[in-house]
Protein backbone atom coordinates (compact mmCIF):
# COMPACT_ATOMS: atom_id res chain seq x y z
CA UNK A 1 0.00 0.00 0.00
CA UNK A 2 2.74 2.34 1.05
CA UNK A 3 4.79 1.33 -1.95
CA UNK A 4 1.90 2.14 -4.28
CA UNK A 5 1.44 5.52 -2.65
CA UNK A 6 5.17 6.25 -2.86
CA UNK A 7 5.16 5.25 -6.50
CA UNK A 8 2.21 7.55 -7.16
CA UNK A 9 4.02 10.40 -5.47
CA UNK A 10 7.16 9.75 -7.51
CA UNK A 11 5.12 9.89 -10.72
CA UNK A 12 3.53 13.13 -9.54
CA UNK A 13 6.98 14.54 -8.87
CA UNK A 14 8.11 13.52 -12.31
CA UNK A 15 5.15 15.34 -13.77
CA UNK A 16 6.03 18.46 -11.78
CA UNK A 17 9.66 18.11 -12.80
CA UNK A 18 8.61 17.82 -16.39
CA UNK A 19 6.29 20.81 -16.55
CA UNK A 20 7.82 23.29 -14.13
CA UNK A 21 10.08 25.82 -15.72
CA UNK A 22 13.40 26.04 -13.97
CA UNK A 23 15.54 29.13 -13.68
CA UNK A 24 18.67 27.08 -13.02
CA UNK A 25 19.94 24.52 -15.35
CA UNK A 26 19.23 21.79 -12.83
CA UNK A 27 17.03 21.94 -9.79
CA UNK A 28 15.74 19.45 -7.28
CA UNK A 29 12.27 18.75 -5.94
CA UNK A 30 11.48 16.36 -3.15
CA UNK A 31 8.75 14.84 -1.03
CA UNK A 32 8.42 12.82 2.14
CA UNK A 33 6.52 9.65 2.87
CA UNK A 34 4.94 11.50 5.79
CA UNK A 35 4.81 15.05 7.08
CA UNK A 36 3.85 14.20 10.61
CA UNK A 37 5.13 11.76 13.19
CA UNK A 38 2.97 11.13 16.23
CA UNK A 39 4.58 10.02 19.46
CA UNK A 40 2.02 7.77 21.08
CA UNK A 41 2.31 5.74 24.27
CA UNK A 42 3.70 2.74 22.41
CA UNK A 43 5.83 4.82 20.02
CA UNK A 44 8.81 2.76 19.02
CA UNK A 45 10.47 4.87 16.39
CA UNK A 46 9.41 5.66 12.89
CA UNK A 47 10.67 5.50 9.36
CA UNK A 48 10.68 8.34 6.88
CA UNK A 49 11.24 7.92 3.17
CA UNK A 50 12.68 11.03 1.55
CA UNK A 51 12.58 10.98 -2.25
CA UNK A 52 12.96 13.44 -5.04
CA UNK A 53 13.70 14.14 -8.63
CA UNK A 54 15.93 16.44 -10.63
CA UNK A 55 14.27 18.67 -13.18
CA UNK A 56 16.30 20.11 -16.00
CA UNK A 57 15.78 22.13 -19.17
CA UNK A 58 18.63 20.59 -21.08
CA UNK A 59 20.50 17.29 -20.98
CA UNK A 60 22.71 16.88 -17.89
CA UNK A 61 26.24 18.28 -18.18
CA UNK A 62 28.71 15.56 -19.04
CA UNK A 63 31.84 17.04 -17.53
CA UNK A 64 30.79 16.33 -13.93
CA UNK A 65 28.93 13.70 -11.95
CA UNK A 66 25.72 14.50 -10.13
CA UNK A 67 25.78 13.78 -6.41
CA UNK A 68 22.98 13.93 -3.83
CA UNK A 69 23.06 14.50 -0.09
CA UNK A 70 19.97 14.37 2.12
CA UNK A 71 20.10 15.46 5.75
CA UNK A 72 17.36 15.04 8.30
CA UNK A 73 17.72 17.29 11.35
CA UNK A 74 15.68 17.77 14.51
CA UNK A 75 14.99 21.13 16.16
CA UNK A 76 18.06 23.04 17.39
CA UNK A 77 18.17 23.48 21.13
CA UNK A 78 20.69 24.39 23.83
CA UNK A 79 22.36 21.53 25.73
CA UNK A 80 24.50 21.43 28.85
CA UNK A 81 27.47 19.08 28.53
CA UNK A 82 28.94 18.06 31.87
CA UNK A 83 32.20 16.26 32.56
CA UNK A 84 32.84 14.11 35.61
CA UNK A 85 36.10 14.16 37.55
CA UNK A 86 37.15 12.19 40.57
CA UNK A 87 36.64 14.19 43.75
CA UNK A 88 37.39 12.50 47.09
CA UNK A 89 37.12 9.08 45.46
CA UNK A 90 33.74 9.73 43.87
CA UNK A 91 32.99 10.69 40.25
CA UNK A 92 31.33 14.10 40.31
CA UNK A 93 30.16 16.47 37.55
CA UNK A 94 32.80 19.19 37.67
CA UNK A 95 33.01 21.04 34.34
CA UNK A 96 30.01 22.27 32.40
CA UNK A 97 29.91 23.74 28.91
CA UNK A 98 26.73 25.14 27.47
CA UNK A 99 26.32 24.33 23.79
CA UNK A 100 24.10 27.10 22.46
CA UNK A 101 22.41 25.07 19.76
CA UNK A 102 22.64 21.46 18.75
CA UNK A 103 20.18 19.51 16.61
CA UNK A 104 18.19 17.05 18.70
CA UNK A 105 18.45 14.58 15.82
CA UNK A 106 20.74 14.27 12.81
CA UNK A 107 20.99 11.71 10.06
CA UNK A 108 22.51 11.97 6.61
CA UNK A 109 22.16 10.06 3.37
CA UNK A 110 24.46 10.35 0.38
CA UNK A 111 25.43 8.41 -2.70
CA UNK A 112 29.14 8.47 -1.70
CA UNK A 113 31.18 9.32 1.42
CA UNK A 114 30.60 12.99 2.24
CA UNK A 115 34.20 14.20 1.88
CA UNK A 116 34.32 12.82 -1.66
CA UNK A 117 31.35 14.82 -2.88
CA UNK A 118 31.31 18.13 -1.04
CA UNK A 119 34.05 20.62 -0.20
CA UNK A 120 34.74 21.80 3.32
CA UNK A 121 33.88 25.36 2.42
CA UNK A 122 30.54 24.32 1.02
CA UNK A 123 29.88 22.21 4.12
CA UNK A 124 30.52 25.22 6.37
CA UNK A 125 28.45 27.47 4.12
CA UNK A 126 25.44 25.15 3.89
CA UNK A 127 25.60 23.55 7.36
CA UNK A 128 25.57 20.03 5.97
CA UNK A 129 27.46 17.92 8.50
CA UNK A 130 26.51 17.72 12.15
CA UNK A 131 29.70 19.51 13.26
CA UNK A 132 28.57 22.57 11.32
CA UNK A 133 25.10 22.49 12.88
CA UNK A 134 26.37 22.54 16.45
CA UNK A 135 26.96 26.08 17.66
CA UNK A 136 29.09 26.52 20.74
CA UNK A 137 30.00 30.13 21.40
CA UNK A 138 32.39 29.63 24.25
CA UNK A 139 33.30 27.68 27.32
CA UNK A 140 34.07 29.16 30.76
CA UNK A 141 37.68 30.41 30.84
CA UNK A 142 38.95 27.62 33.09
CA UNK A 143 38.02 24.97 30.51
CA UNK A 144 40.72 24.79 27.87
CA UNK A 145 39.52 21.80 25.94
CA UNK A 146 36.01 22.85 24.93
CA UNK A 147 36.13 20.91 21.61
CA UNK A 148 36.15 17.76 23.76
CA UNK A 149 32.67 18.71 24.99
CA UNK A 150 31.31 19.03 21.45
CA UNK A 151 32.88 15.68 20.56
CA UNK A 152 31.28 14.13 23.64
CA UNK A 153 27.89 15.55 22.64
CA UNK A 154 28.18 13.91 19.22
CA UNK A 155 29.48 10.65 20.68
CA UNK A 156 26.69 10.35 23.28
CA UNK A 157 23.95 11.17 20.80
CA UNK A 158 25.40 8.64 18.36
CA UNK A 159 25.16 6.04 21.12
CA UNK A 160 21.56 7.03 21.79
CA UNK A 161 20.79 6.58 18.10
CA UNK A 162 20.04 10.29 17.70
CA UNK A 163 23.00 11.17 15.47
CA UNK A 164 24.43 9.17 12.66
CA UNK A 165 27.35 10.43 10.64
CA UNK A 166 27.68 7.36 8.44
CA UNK A 167 25.69 8.25 5.35
CA UNK A 168 22.73 6.05 4.51
CA UNK A 169 23.14 4.96 0.87
CA UNK A 170 21.12 6.78 -1.77
CA UNK A 171 20.46 5.21 -5.10
CA UNK A 172 20.13 7.55 -8.02
CA UNK A 173 18.25 6.21 -11.05
CA UNK A 174 18.88 7.70 -14.50
CA UNK A 175 20.50 10.79 -12.97
CA UNK A 176 16.96 11.86 -12.05
CA UNK A 177 15.23 9.90 -9.32
CA UNK A 178 16.60 9.28 -5.86
CA UNK A 179 15.40 8.31 -2.43
CA UNK A 180 16.55 7.25 1.04
CA UNK A 181 14.97 5.66 4.09
CA UNK A 182 15.62 7.28 7.44
CA UNK A 183 14.95 5.32 10.61
CA UNK A 184 14.07 7.53 13.54
CA UNK A 185 14.41 6.21 17.10
CA UNK A 186 11.81 6.21 19.88
CA UNK A 187 13.49 8.93 21.94
CA UNK A 188 12.60 11.81 19.61
CA UNK A 189 12.18 15.38 20.78
CA UNK A 190 9.03 17.19 19.69
CA UNK A 191 9.31 19.89 17.07
CA UNK A 192 9.86 20.61 13.43
CA UNK A 193 12.28 18.30 11.64
CA UNK A 194 13.81 19.41 8.38
CA UNK A 195 14.72 17.18 5.46
CA UNK A 196 17.17 19.03 3.21
CA UNK A 197 18.19 17.77 -0.19
CA UNK A 198 21.38 19.03 -1.82
CA UNK A 199 22.17 18.49 -5.47
CA UNK A 200 25.91 18.69 -5.94
CA UNK A 201 28.29 18.98 -8.88
CA UNK A 202 32.02 19.60 -8.69
CA UNK A 203 31.81 19.55 -4.86
CA UNK A 204 29.47 22.56 -4.94
CA UNK A 205 25.75 22.69 -4.20
CA UNK A 206 23.88 23.55 -7.39
CA UNK A 207 20.38 23.21 -6.03
CA UNK A 208 18.66 22.50 -2.74
CA UNK A 209 15.18 21.87 -1.49
CA UNK A 210 13.72 21.21 1.93
CA UNK A 211 10.63 19.65 3.48
CA UNK A 212 9.34 19.73 7.00
CA UNK A 213 8.13 16.93 9.25
CA UNK A 214 6.29 17.72 12.40
CA UNK A 215 6.98 15.43 15.35
CA UNK A 216 4.41 15.67 18.12
CA UNK A 217 3.34 13.79 21.17
CA UNK A 218 -0.32 12.84 20.81
CA UNK A 219 -3.09 11.34 22.90
CA UNK A 220 -2.35 10.51 26.51
CA UNK A 221 1.34 11.32 26.07
CA UNK A 222 0.53 14.83 24.87
CA UNK A 223 -2.03 15.31 27.61
CA UNK A 224 0.22 14.19 30.49
CA UNK A 225 3.13 16.24 29.22
CA UNK A 226 1.16 19.45 28.70
CA UNK A 227 -0.78 19.13 31.97
CA UNK A 228 2.46 18.57 33.89
CA UNK A 229 3.97 21.72 32.40
CA UNK A 230 0.95 24.01 32.05
CA UNK A 231 -1.10 23.15 35.12
CA UNK A 232 1.46 21.60 37.47
CA UNK A 233 -0.63 22.07 40.61
CA UNK A 234 -3.80 20.38 39.35
CA UNK A 235 -1.60 17.75 37.69
CA UNK A 236 0.04 17.03 41.05
CA UNK A 237 -3.36 16.74 42.73
CA UNK A 238 -4.51 14.43 39.96
CA UNK A 239 -1.46 12.18 40.46
CA UNK A 240 -2.28 11.93 44.18
CA UNK A 241 -5.92 11.20 43.41
CA UNK A 242 -5.06 8.44 40.94
CA UNK A 243 -2.64 6.94 43.48
CA UNK A 244 -5.21 7.06 46.28
CA UNK A 245 -7.93 5.50 44.13
CA UNK A 246 -5.66 2.72 42.83
CA UNK A 247 -4.47 1.86 46.32
CA UNK A 248 -7.97 1.92 47.76
CA UNK A 249 -9.52 0.00 44.86
CA UNK A 250 -6.89 -2.73 45.08
CA UNK A 251 -7.50 -3.31 48.77
CA UNK A 252 -11.28 -3.26 48.25
CA UNK A 253 -11.06 -5.80 45.44
CA UNK A 254 -8.68 -8.09 47.32
CA UNK A 255 -10.82 -7.94 50.45
CA UNK A 256 -13.76 -9.24 48.43
CA UNK A 257 -11.63 -11.94 46.76
CA UNK A 258 -10.49 -12.95 50.23
CA UNK B 1 22.73 -6.45 38.13
CA UNK B 2 21.47 -8.75 35.41
CA UNK B 3 18.18 -6.88 35.70
CA UNK B 4 19.99 -3.62 35.07
CA UNK B 5 21.87 -4.90 32.07
CA UNK B 6 18.80 -6.47 30.48
CA UNK B 7 16.91 -3.23 31.06
CA UNK B 8 19.77 -1.29 29.51
CA UNK B 9 19.60 -3.62 26.53
CA UNK B 10 15.88 -2.96 26.18
CA UNK B 11 16.56 0.76 26.22
CA UNK B 12 19.33 0.46 23.68
CA UNK B 13 17.24 -1.71 21.45
CA UNK B 14 14.47 0.83 21.35
CA UNK B 15 16.75 3.73 20.56
CA UNK B 16 19.14 2.07 18.14
CA UNK B 17 18.67 2.93 14.52
CA UNK B 18 17.60 0.16 12.23
CA UNK B 19 20.43 -0.61 9.88
CA UNK B 20 20.08 1.07 6.51
CA UNK B 21 19.45 -1.76 4.12
CA UNK B 22 18.32 -1.19 0.57
CA UNK B 23 17.19 2.37 0.03
CA UNK B 24 13.76 1.25 -1.14
CA UNK B 25 12.54 -1.47 1.24
CA UNK B 26 8.83 -2.02 0.99
CA UNK B 27 7.99 -3.05 4.51
CA UNK B 28 9.20 -1.69 7.79
CA UNK B 29 9.80 -4.31 10.46
CA UNK B 30 10.50 -2.12 13.46
CA UNK B 31 7.22 -2.78 15.27
CA UNK B 32 8.24 -6.15 16.64
CA UNK B 33 9.40 -5.09 20.11
CA UNK B 34 6.35 -5.66 22.29
CA UNK B 35 5.01 -3.52 25.09
CA UNK B 36 7.48 -0.66 24.88
CA UNK B 37 5.95 2.38 26.51
CA UNK B 38 7.18 5.92 26.05
CA UNK B 39 7.15 7.75 29.39
CA UNK B 40 6.09 11.35 28.72
CA UNK B 41 7.96 13.07 31.57
CA UNK B 42 10.98 10.78 31.92
CA UNK B 43 11.23 10.90 28.09
CA UNK B 44 12.53 7.38 27.79
CA UNK B 45 10.98 4.30 26.27
CA UNK B 46 10.80 1.36 28.68
CA UNK B 47 9.18 -2.05 28.61
CA UNK B 48 5.80 -1.79 30.36
CA UNK B 49 5.97 -5.39 31.58
CA UNK B 50 9.34 -4.66 33.19
CA UNK B 51 7.76 -1.77 35.14
CA UNK B 52 4.75 -3.87 36.18
CA UNK B 53 7.13 -6.63 37.23
CA UNK B 54 9.35 -4.29 39.25
CA UNK B 55 6.26 -2.84 40.94
CA UNK B 56 5.04 -6.34 41.65
CA UNK B 57 8.30 -7.64 43.11
CA UNK B 58 8.88 -4.61 45.30
CA UNK B 59 5.20 -4.68 46.31
CA UNK B 60 5.53 -8.38 47.19
CA UNK B 61 8.57 -7.68 49.36
CA UNK B 62 6.87 -4.75 51.05
CA UNK B 63 3.73 -6.80 51.72
CA UNK B 64 5.79 -9.65 53.16
CA UNK B 65 7.96 -7.52 55.38
CA UNK B 66 5.72 -4.56 56.08
CA UNK B 67 8.24 -2.12 54.66
CA UNK B 68 7.30 0.69 52.29
CA UNK B 69 9.41 -0.40 49.36
CA UNK B 70 10.36 3.11 48.24
CA UNK B 71 13.95 2.63 49.32
CA UNK B 72 14.18 -0.35 46.94
CA UNK B 73 12.07 0.95 44.07
CA UNK B 74 13.80 4.30 43.58
CA UNK B 75 17.31 2.82 43.11
CA UNK B 76 15.87 0.11 40.83
CA UNK B 77 14.36 2.88 38.69
CA UNK B 78 17.84 4.48 38.42
CA UNK B 79 19.22 1.15 37.28
CA UNK B 80 16.71 0.82 34.42
CA UNK B 81 17.60 4.28 33.16
CA UNK B 82 14.94 6.59 34.62
CA UNK B 83 16.52 9.98 35.49
CA UNK B 84 17.03 10.29 39.26
CA UNK B 85 14.88 13.41 39.52
CA UNK B 86 11.90 11.66 37.88
CA UNK B 87 12.46 8.45 39.84
CA UNK B 88 12.37 10.24 43.21
CA UNK B 89 9.30 12.39 42.51
CA UNK B 90 7.34 9.57 40.90
CA UNK B 91 8.19 7.16 43.68
CA UNK B 92 6.82 9.61 46.26
CA UNK B 93 3.58 9.44 44.29
CA UNK B 94 3.66 5.65 44.24
CA UNK B 95 4.00 5.48 48.01
CA UNK B 96 0.63 7.23 48.32
CA UNK B 97 -0.93 4.31 46.45
CA UNK B 98 1.09 1.73 48.38
CA UNK B 99 0.30 3.07 51.88
CA UNK B 100 -3.29 4.24 51.63
CA UNK B 101 -4.97 0.88 52.05
CA UNK B 102 -2.82 0.07 55.08
CA UNK B 103 -3.52 3.47 56.59
CA UNK B 104 -7.28 3.01 56.07
CA UNK B 105 -7.20 -0.47 57.61
CA UNK B 106 -5.42 0.85 60.71
CA UNK B 107 -7.83 3.78 60.90
CA UNK B 108 -10.80 1.39 60.90
CA UNK B 109 -9.16 -0.69 63.62
CA UNK B 110 -8.54 2.52 65.59
CA UNK B 111 -4.81 1.84 65.77
CA UNK B 112 -3.86 5.37 64.67
CA UNK B 113 -2.93 8.08 67.14
CA UNK B 114 -4.45 10.93 65.14
CA UNK B 115 -3.08 13.63 67.42
CA UNK B 116 0.46 12.27 67.27
CA UNK B 117 -0.04 11.78 63.52
CA UNK B 118 -1.05 15.43 63.12
CA UNK B 119 2.12 16.63 64.90
CA UNK B 120 4.30 14.29 62.83
CA UNK B 121 2.50 15.48 59.72
CA UNK B 122 3.03 19.15 60.55
CA UNK B 123 6.75 18.48 60.91
CA UNK B 124 6.68 16.34 57.77
CA UNK B 125 5.14 19.05 55.63
CA UNK B 126 7.76 21.59 56.70
CA UNK B 127 10.50 19.01 56.06
CA UNK B 128 9.11 18.01 52.66
CA UNK B 129 8.74 21.64 51.56
CA UNK B 130 12.36 22.29 52.53
CA UNK B 131 13.45 19.03 50.89
CA UNK B 132 11.80 19.91 47.56
CA UNK B 133 13.53 23.31 47.59
CA UNK B 134 16.92 21.68 48.30
CA UNK B 135 16.17 19.23 45.50
CA UNK B 136 15.40 22.05 43.05
CA UNK B 137 18.62 23.93 43.91
CA UNK B 138 20.81 20.83 43.63
CA UNK B 139 19.11 19.90 40.35
CA UNK B 140 19.87 23.38 39.03
CA UNK B 141 23.60 22.98 39.69
CA UNK B 142 23.61 19.56 38.03
CA UNK B 143 24.40 17.42 41.08
CA UNK B 144 21.00 15.85 41.76
CA UNK B 145 22.04 12.40 40.57
CA UNK B 146 25.07 12.47 42.80
CA UNK B 147 23.18 13.71 45.86
CA UNK B 148 20.35 11.19 45.55
CA UNK B 149 22.76 8.33 44.91
CA UNK B 150 25.01 9.29 47.84
CA UNK B 151 21.98 9.46 50.14
CA UNK B 152 20.94 6.01 48.94
CA UNK B 153 24.34 4.45 49.42
CA UNK B 154 24.41 5.79 52.95
CA UNK B 155 20.86 4.77 53.87
CA UNK B 156 20.81 1.40 52.17
CA UNK B 157 24.18 0.58 53.69
CA UNK B 158 23.00 1.41 57.19
CA UNK B 159 19.56 -0.20 56.85
CA UNK B 160 20.87 -3.28 55.09
CA UNK B 161 23.53 -4.00 57.69
CA UNK B 162 21.21 -3.26 60.63
CA UNK B 163 18.56 -5.51 59.15
CA UNK B 164 21.12 -8.22 58.52
CA UNK B 165 22.50 -8.14 62.06
CA UNK B 166 19.01 -7.95 63.56
CA UNK B 167 17.64 -10.88 61.58
CA UNK B 168 20.67 -13.08 62.14
CA UNK B 169 20.31 -12.38 65.85
CA UNK B 170 16.61 -13.20 65.69
CA UNK B 171 17.37 -16.53 64.05
CA UNK B 172 19.96 -17.36 66.72
CA UNK B 173 17.53 -16.27 69.45
CA UNK B 174 14.72 -18.53 68.24
CA UNK B 175 17.16 -21.44 68.09
CA UNK B 176 18.31 -20.88 71.66
CA UNK B 177 14.73 -20.07 72.62
CA UNK B 178 15.71 -17.72 75.41
CA UNK B 179 13.26 -15.08 76.58
CA UNK B 180 14.26 -11.47 76.07
CA UNK B 181 12.42 -8.42 77.31
CA UNK B 182 12.93 -4.75 76.69
CA UNK B 183 11.75 -2.12 79.12
CA UNK B 184 8.70 -0.49 77.50
CA UNK B 185 9.75 3.06 77.91
CA UNK B 186 12.63 4.54 79.66
CA UNK B 187 12.97 8.06 80.93
CA UNK B 188 15.66 9.81 78.98
CA UNK B 189 16.72 13.34 77.94
CA UNK B 190 13.67 13.59 75.63
CA UNK B 191 11.47 13.92 78.68
CA UNK B 192 13.34 17.01 79.83
CA UNK B 193 12.38 19.10 76.77
CA UNK B 194 9.78 21.90 77.03
CA UNK B 195 6.38 22.42 75.24
CA UNK B 196 4.85 19.24 76.60
CA UNK B 197 1.73 17.86 74.98
CA UNK B 198 -0.61 15.10 76.14
CA UNK B 199 -1.07 12.34 73.53
CA UNK B 200 -4.11 10.40 74.78
CA UNK B 201 -4.17 7.42 72.43
CA UNK B 202 -0.49 6.70 73.01
CA UNK B 203 -0.77 7.51 76.70
CA UNK B 204 2.21 9.87 76.55
CA UNK B 205 2.94 13.30 78.00
CA UNK B 206 6.03 14.43 76.08
CA UNK B 207 7.53 17.49 74.41
CA UNK B 208 6.31 18.35 70.90
CA UNK B 209 9.88 19.17 69.80
CA UNK B 210 11.15 15.61 69.15
CA UNK B 211 7.81 14.71 67.50
CA UNK B 212 8.01 17.63 65.08
CA UNK B 213 11.71 16.96 64.45
CA UNK B 214 11.14 13.30 63.59
CA UNK B 215 8.28 14.33 61.28
CA UNK B 216 10.49 16.92 59.58
CA UNK B 217 13.40 14.49 59.04
CA UNK B 218 11.01 12.01 57.42
CA UNK B 219 9.59 14.81 55.24
CA UNK B 220 13.06 15.75 53.98
CA UNK B 221 13.79 12.10 53.17
CA UNK B 222 10.48 11.79 51.29
CA UNK B 223 11.32 14.80 49.15
CA UNK B 224 14.98 14.01 48.44
CA UNK B 225 14.90 10.22 48.24
CA UNK B 226 11.33 9.36 47.30
CA UNK B 227 10.81 7.11 50.31
CA UNK B 228 8.00 6.98 52.85
CA UNK B 229 10.49 6.98 55.68
CA UNK B 230 8.75 4.32 57.77
CA UNK B 231 12.08 2.58 58.35
CA UNK B 232 13.30 5.67 60.24
CA UNK B 233 10.01 6.73 61.77
CA UNK B 234 8.92 3.40 63.26
CA UNK B 235 12.09 2.82 65.30
CA UNK B 236 12.15 6.51 66.29
CA UNK B 237 8.56 6.31 67.53
CA UNK B 238 9.30 3.21 69.58
CA UNK B 239 12.73 4.00 70.95
CA UNK B 240 12.79 7.81 71.14
CA UNK B 241 9.16 8.70 71.80
CA UNK B 242 8.28 5.47 73.60
CA UNK B 243 4.98 4.99 71.76
CA UNK B 244 3.07 1.73 72.29
CA UNK B 245 3.77 -0.62 69.39
CA UNK B 246 0.04 -1.11 68.77
CA UNK B 247 -0.37 2.38 67.28
CA UNK B 248 3.12 2.82 65.75
CA UNK B 249 2.53 1.32 62.31
CA UNK B 250 -0.91 2.91 61.80
CA UNK B 251 0.29 6.33 62.88
CA UNK B 252 3.38 6.20 60.68
CA UNK B 253 1.28 5.10 57.66
CA UNK B 254 -1.12 7.99 58.36
CA UNK B 255 1.79 10.45 58.28
CA UNK B 256 3.38 8.82 55.21
CA UNK B 257 0.21 9.02 53.09
CA UNK B 258 -0.16 12.73 53.64
CA UNK B 259 3.52 13.66 53.50
CA UNK B 260 4.12 11.75 50.25
CA UNK B 261 0.91 13.23 48.78
CA UNK B 262 2.19 16.70 49.69
CA UNK B 263 5.65 15.85 48.31
CA UNK B 264 4.10 14.69 45.03
CA UNK B 265 2.26 17.98 44.56
CA UNK B 266 5.38 19.98 45.53
CA UNK B 267 7.59 18.07 43.07
CA UNK B 268 4.93 18.45 40.37
CA UNK B 269 4.79 22.22 40.83
CA UNK B 270 8.48 22.92 41.53
CA UNK B 271 10.38 20.43 39.40
CA UNK B 272 7.77 19.00 36.99
CA UNK B 273 9.24 15.55 37.47
CA UNK B 274 6.21 13.40 38.39
CA UNK B 275 5.54 10.94 35.57
CA UNK B 276 1.94 9.75 35.86
CA UNK B 277 2.37 7.02 33.22
CA UNK B 278 5.36 5.57 35.07
CA UNK B 279 3.63 5.99 38.44
CA UNK B 280 0.46 4.25 37.27
CA UNK B 281 2.30 1.13 36.06
CA UNK B 282 4.16 0.99 39.36
CA UNK B 283 0.89 1.46 41.32
CA UNK B 284 -0.76 -1.44 39.57
CA UNK B 285 2.21 -3.78 39.93
CA UNK B 286 2.84 -2.57 43.47
CA UNK B 287 -0.63 -2.90 44.96
CA UNK B 288 -1.16 -6.36 43.50
CA UNK B 289 2.28 -7.50 44.67
CA UNK B 290 1.64 -6.07 48.14
CA UNK B 291 -1.69 -7.89 48.53
CA UNK B 292 -0.11 -11.18 47.53
CA UNK B 293 2.90 -10.47 49.74
CA UNK B 294 0.72 -9.84 52.80
CA UNK B 295 -1.07 -13.16 52.23
CA UNK B 296 1.99 -15.33 51.77
CA UNK B 297 4.13 -13.37 54.25
CA UNK B 298 2.64 -15.14 57.28
CA UNK B 299 3.22 -18.60 55.86
CA UNK B 300 6.93 -18.25 55.16
CA UNK B 301 9.91 -18.41 57.50
CA UNK B 302 10.07 -14.69 58.32
CA UNK B 303 13.57 -14.49 59.77
CA UNK B 304 15.26 -16.29 56.91
CA UNK B 305 13.40 -14.09 54.43
CA UNK B 306 14.48 -11.01 56.34
CA UNK B 307 18.10 -12.07 55.89
CA UNK B 308 17.36 -12.33 52.17
CA UNK B 309 15.85 -8.84 52.11
CA UNK B 310 18.88 -7.50 53.96
CA UNK B 311 21.14 -9.09 51.34
CA UNK B 312 19.09 -7.57 48.50
CA UNK B 313 19.30 -4.14 50.13
CA UNK B 314 23.07 -4.46 50.59
CA UNK B 315 23.52 -5.65 47.00
CA UNK B 316 21.63 -2.63 45.60
CA UNK B 317 23.71 -0.41 47.87
CA UNK B 318 26.95 -2.01 46.64
CA UNK B 319 25.92 -1.55 43.01
CA UNK B 320 25.16 2.15 43.55
CA UNK B 321 28.39 2.64 45.48
CA UNK B 322 30.47 0.96 42.76
CA UNK B 323 28.85 3.18 40.13
CA UNK B 324 29.98 6.22 42.08
CA UNK B 325 33.52 5.01 42.71
CA UNK B 326 34.49 3.15 39.53
CA UNK B 327 35.43 5.22 36.52
CA UNK B 328 32.34 5.46 34.31
CA UNK B 329 32.77 4.43 30.68
CA UNK B 330 31.45 7.83 29.61
CA UNK B 331 32.68 10.79 31.65
CA UNK B 332 30.41 13.24 29.88
CA UNK B 333 26.68 13.62 30.25
CA UNK B 334 24.06 15.76 28.54
CA UNK B 335 21.22 17.81 29.92
CA UNK B 336 18.70 19.47 27.65
CA UNK B 337 17.68 22.96 28.66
Amino acid sequence: MRAVRSLGAVLLLLAIAGTACAEDQESVVSMLSQNRISITANFDGSEVFVFGAVKRESPPPEDSEMEVIITLTGPLEPVLVRRKKKVLGVWVNVDTVEVDAAPSFYAVAANKPLDQIVSNVEDIFKDISVNQLIRSVGAPSHIHDSPEFTKALIRIREMQGLYSNDPIPITVSDDTLFGAHFAMPANLVEGEYLARIFLIRNKTVVSEHSNMIEVRKVGLERWIYSEAHNHPFTYGLLCVLVAALTGWAASAIFRRVG
Amino acid sequence: MSLASSAAKTLNKSSALAEPSSPFPLVSCRRSIAMQIYLPIAEVSVNALLLLGLGGIVGLLSGMFGVGGGFLMTPLLFLIGIPAAVAVATEANQIVAASISGALAHYRRKTVDLQMGAYLLAGGIVGAAAGVQIFAVVKEIGQIDLMVRLCYVLFLGVIGSLMFIESVRAILRTRKNTGFRRKLHEHNWIHGLPIKVKFRTSGLYISAIPVLTIGACVGVLAAIMGVGGGFIMVPAMIYILGMPTKVVVGTSLFQIVFVTAFTTVMHATTNQTVDLALAFLLFVGGVIGAQIGTRIGGKLPAEQLRVLLAIIVMAVCAKLALDLVLQPSELFSLERL
